[in-house]
């Protein structure tokens, strides 16, 4: 759905750029292929290096380490999963969901779907090389601190 | 491009495939897991990034630069920040794929604040995710989470732009002219 979106909004626009302008068009088309292949190469690094952490840490590991008695321990352990991992919210919430319905705490679980949609640890190399050492190293160390902050909220809402 | 440069560049995607297929050997228990979810990413990829990399191209060429800076750029005021916070929230695809849009943004003079409003958004107010996230975790959990991050992310773009000097933007901004 999201992505029927994204391309009808795409064709759209190139349908009425190229009736605008045939040569500006072409020029963009080529920029946005340079851009691509200018960062495949470090995509493809990453995808394979999330393949193999998501294929370490399995759903029963995780369960394991959610439990809703984990406390802050398990909070900070949902959180750190949360920056480690990069699953798409698609499957992302269907298995959080179905995390708590096994037993996991709200907070852990708020805490893990805060830090995977604002961490990314594996693409750290890419960030960087858009944003710099500085700024990407200290904007996901803030949204791992904001993460706990709002699965303590999410948690207490919840629970009210 | 020669071959010779071509190997050069994709070197380390090279080490990492040969990493990869170690793995696939090594643990035949997490093959299976590794091979399915590298798959279902490469999908992923294949399928968001083409008309992403189209909009940038589309973006960079019919956009120009004084009128983005009219809209995003330094004095632009609550007009800039909305707008940032829009364009992250009506997107679609992974984190990754808002970096080079950020790029594009800056090197058409976007100011840092308003870019870091625009990741954060991207990063976790997107607007089908949340109407996802409320069918799967619940109407409360949802609504709790998206109350809470409004304020996160203006506090952590507050925080980053404060941390950074005007040198370290600088080099930033001339990095995404380089990257595109």
């Amino acid at each position: 759905m999201e992505n029927l979106i994204l391309y009808s909004v795409v064709t759209v626009l190139l349908v009425f750029s190229m009736i605008r302008d045939r040569a500006k068009t072409k020029k963009a088309l080529m920029k946005g292929l340079k851009a691509f292949e200018g960062i495949l190469s470090q995509f493809l690094i990453v995808l394979m290096l999330v393949a193999i952490v998501l294929a370490v840490f399995d759903p029963a590991t995780i369960s394991r380490l959610l439990g809703a008695g984990s406390g802050f321990m398990g909070i900070m352990i949902a959180a750190l999963v949360g920056a480690i991992s990069l699953i798409p919210g698609f499957v992302a919430f269907p298995a959080a969901a179905e995390l708590l319905r096994n037993g996991a705490g709200v907070t852990q679980i708020a805490a893990f779907v805060s830090s995977l949609m604002m961490v990314g640890i594996v693409t750290l190399p890419l960030e960087i090389r858009y944003f710099g050492k500085k700024a990407a190293i200290g904007r996901n160390t803030l949204a791992f601190a904001f993460s706990i902050v709002a699965a303590l909220f999410v948690g207490w809402m919840v629970a009210r | 491009m020669t071959l010779r440069s071509l190997l050069k560049k994709y070197r380390v995607t090279l080490m990492m495939v040969v990493i990869f297929v170690a793995f696939l050997f090594l643990f035949p228990s997490k093959a299976a897991r590794a091979e399915k979810s590298l798959f279902d990413q490469l999908r992923t990829m294949f399928l968001v990034m083409p008309p992403i990399f189209v909009l940038l191209g589309l973006l960079d060429v019919w956009v120009p630069r004084e009128m983005l800076i009219r809209y995003m750029g330094k004095g632009s005021g609550l007009k800039g920040t909305s707008l940032g916070i829009v364009l992250g929230a009506v997107a679609a695809g992974p984190l990754y794929a808002a970096f080079p849009v950020a790029a594009v943004l800056m090197d058409k003079g976007a100011s840092f604040m308003n870019v870091l409003v625009f990741i954060g958004a991207w990063s976790t107010l997107k607007i089908p995710m949340f109407l996802f996230e409320m069918q799967s975790l619940g109407a409360r959990f949802a609504v709790a989470r998206f109350l809470v991050d409004v304020p996160g992310i203006f506090l952590i773009a507050f925080i980053l732009n404060k941390l950074l000097t005007a040198e370290d933007v600088e080099k930033i901004y001339s990095a995404s002219h380089n990257a595109k």
